[in-house]
């Protein structure tokens, strides 16, 4: 009925007010761009944590040094691991498959005439299987390297980028850490910062025994991975390390721990229900605004009718009925939003391809959001629209053929 | 209900035993009143008319007589408060207002003082438009209005909007929009009121044509020379038809 007439007369209106309909449709615009941008940070978002959790290797905690307080006053002066509790673990922890712990201090690290200050972690060979690395050039360091304290070093992935220099051809070449000369064995895979304070691929990894009697002189370690054995439950690998360190801290009982045990997957999921309000919260915003633009949509058609009333008056005395009138001023209203919303979408997807581009922001551009936002913007005509159009529709012939 | 009666001869029958089977037009004490600002105004008071296929008619009468408000009952754009109304067999003083639409655009051609035609839109499209409301498919519908345009003699101006267009070219353009559909009336509303006199001449001569040819016309107008063009002049007064008198017998 009619259709092809009503579309192309709802056309040639917002053609022949384009100023006006292009400045209406912004409203529907910056509302759908804003709900695809803003869902398309959140998914980025998510997904980088999703990625991150995957990236840490199943069953892994880690340990860290901290103090034990009694009443807010920290107790005593005992406030780090060392590696005798790296071996204490690794002698008697029942449930545990690996240890690795961390020695790390920033360094001045030289290569040919380039200076640099990195962050050189002392490690045991096992990190690679534990951290879920690759070594795609090169090759890791090995126990035997570790006890017999080899000057090698292994190297995050942005560590050649940050030298300039490129990763194979580093391989085999000689690397100074605090003027201590080191050969350069590998390079390892890159993990993704991930928003983390801290670059982990601008690491550069030395064996443990290396890092503690030669270039750190310290046996102080930042922290200590644990990966739990096959089968067994973290929570059960967790008790039982507590019990081990407790032991070997002398810590008595009703006294508080002084290390700190973190799963890293907790919190991460911690960080992941963050990153989900945080969307809700910003597409709720973008929302907001749509719902605004619909306003902007239902006030020009308000103004649209009263300027046409005439028009409707001919239409009504040529023989349109009521719902002809309705039909013409609805679809005019959702054309306006469903053009909006198309040049919506492309506006949204193209801010969140932009910011992935040039600031480096996580953004995954969500199919069902897309979708949703069409659709929404497709409601907001019909639901705005449906006023003047009824308004229109029910225009007394007779008085709308006199208006002037 | 008499509208839904498809068929001419059947819904004629059904009109008052004592009018002419071919009327057009069949008023029974016509009334309408409106409420202006709580004092009730009685535009009419019972008018009778009728108006029989073939005729030219012009309703006349000063400001004021009602003639308006007869004009859009007959027009079928106002329903009246009482008596009865049958236009080409169809009783309209008792249809709802979308079965006033469709006799509005199958039976009735208006054509304006103000032309009334849509600005946007060529002369073709405005001739086309009651043909789109009539559901008749686009070509057939230009094929329609083309023909519609050339008998008004303005086939060489079709795609030419209004205000491309002089007011007698106008003028034509709204008279082929009401011929389009083929109505029982043409209904003409003080149609040379924006025209100057050359070009009022030519307007009510090509009525005089479309009337030669079988069109039934019911012209409106407060002017004694445009209503000389007419057969027969209906004269009202105060709500009332005053005199009702062939144009002849004057002369």
């Amino acid at each position: 009925m009619l259709v092809g007439e009503t579309v192309a007369v709802a056309f040639q209106s917002i053609r022949a007010n384009k100023l006006r309909s292009m400045l209406t449709m912004l409203g529907i615009i910056i509302g759908v761009g804003a709900v695809i941008t803003m869902v398309a940070l959140g998914s980025g978002a998510q997904k980088a944590v999703e990625d991150q959790i995957a990236n840490l290797g199943a069953n892994t905690f880690t340990i860290f040094p901290g103090q034990s307080f009694r009443g807010g006053v920290a107790q005593g002066n005992r406030v780090s691991l060392t590696t005798d509790d790296y071996l204490a673990i690794r002698r008697d922890a029942r449930l545990i498959k690996a240890v690795v712990p961390e020695l790390q201090s920033n360094l001045q690290v030289k290569y040919g005439n380039q200076n640099v200050n990195s962050p050189i972690v002392g490690t045991t060979a096992n990190f690679v299987e534990v951290r879920n690395y690759t070594v795609p050039f090169g090759r890791s360091f090995r126990q035997g390297d570790d006890e017999s304290r080899q000057r090698y070093a292994v190297l995050g992935a942005d560590v050649p980028d940050q030298l300039g220099v490129n990763a194979a051809a580093m391989i085999g070449q000689q690397l100074l850490v605090r003027g201590i000369p080191f050969e350069i064995i590998g390079v390892l895979s890159r993990k993704g910062s991930a928003g983390s304070w801290q670059n982990p691929d601008e690491q550069i990894f030395i064996p443990l025994q290396t890092a503690q009697f030669r270039v750190l002189g310290t046996d102080r370690v930042r922290s200590i991975s644990v990966q739990v054995a096959d089968g067994v439950p973290i929570e059960q690998g967790m008790v039982d390390l507590e019990r081990v360190l407790r032991r070997e801290h002398r810590i008595r009982p009703g006294q508080e721990n002084d290390f700190q045990i973190r799963n890293p997957q907790d919190i991460l999921a911690t960080r992941q229900e963050a990153t989900q309000t945080f969307t809700i919260l910003l597409a709720s915003i973008a929302a907001v605004s749509l719902f605004v633009g619909g306003i902007g949509i239902m006030n020009i058609m308000l103004v649209s009718v009263t300027e046409r009333t005439r028009e409707i008056g001919i239409r009504k005395a040529l023989g349109a009925t009521r719902l002809n009138i309705m039909a013409q001023f609805l679809i005019e209203a959702l054309a306006l939003c469903l053009v909006g919303g198309v040049l919506g979408i492309l506006f949204g997807s193209g801010m969140a391809i932009v910011l992935a581009k040039f600031m480096q922001w996580n953004t995954l551009i969500s199919m069902p959001a897309i979708i949703v936002a069409f659709a929404f913007s497709a409601f907001v005509g019909l639901f705005f629209g449906i006023w003047p159009a009824r308004r229109a529709a029910s225009l007394d012939p007779i008085v709308a053929l006199r208006y002037e | 209900m008499t509208a839904s009666l498809t068929d001419t001869a059947e819904r004629m029958a059904l009109l008052p035993a004592d009018v002419p089977r071919d009327a057009i037009i069949v008023t029974r004490n016509l009334q309408r009143e409106y409420d202006m600002g709580g004092e009730v105004v009685r535009a009419l008071r019972g008018v009778d008319i009728v108006i029989r296929k073939n005729e030219f008619v012009a309703i006349m009468g000063p400001s004021g007589s009602g003639k308006s408000t007869l004009m859009n009952m007959i027009g079928c754009l106002d329903s009246p408060d009482g008596g009865e109304y049958w236009l080409n067999g169809h009783r309209v003083s008792e249809l709802e207002d979308d079965e006033l639409a469709r006799i509005r655009n199958k039976e009735i051609g208006f054509v304006f003082q103000t032309f009334n035609l849509l600005p946007r839109a060529t002369a073709l499209h405005n001739v086309e438009l009651p043909l789109v409301y009539a559901g008749i498919g686009s070509k057939e519908r230009s094929r329609m209005a083309i023909d519609a345009l050339q008998r008004v003699g303005l086939g060489d101006r079709m795609h030419h909007r209004p205000n491309e267009l002089s007011g007698g070219q106008r003028q034509r353009v709204a008279i082929a929009r009401a011929l389009v559909n083929n109505p029982s009336i043409l209904l003409a509303d003080e149609p040379t009121g924006n025209l100057d006199s050359a070009t009022s001449v030519d307007i009510m001569a090509l009525f005089e044509t479309l009337h030669a040819t079988g069109q039934t016309i019911v012209l409106v107008t407060h002017e004694h020379d445009i209503a000389a063009h007419a057969d027969r002049q209906v004269h009202l007064k105060d709500g009332q038809v005053e005199r009702d008198f062939k144009t002849e017998a004057t002369h």
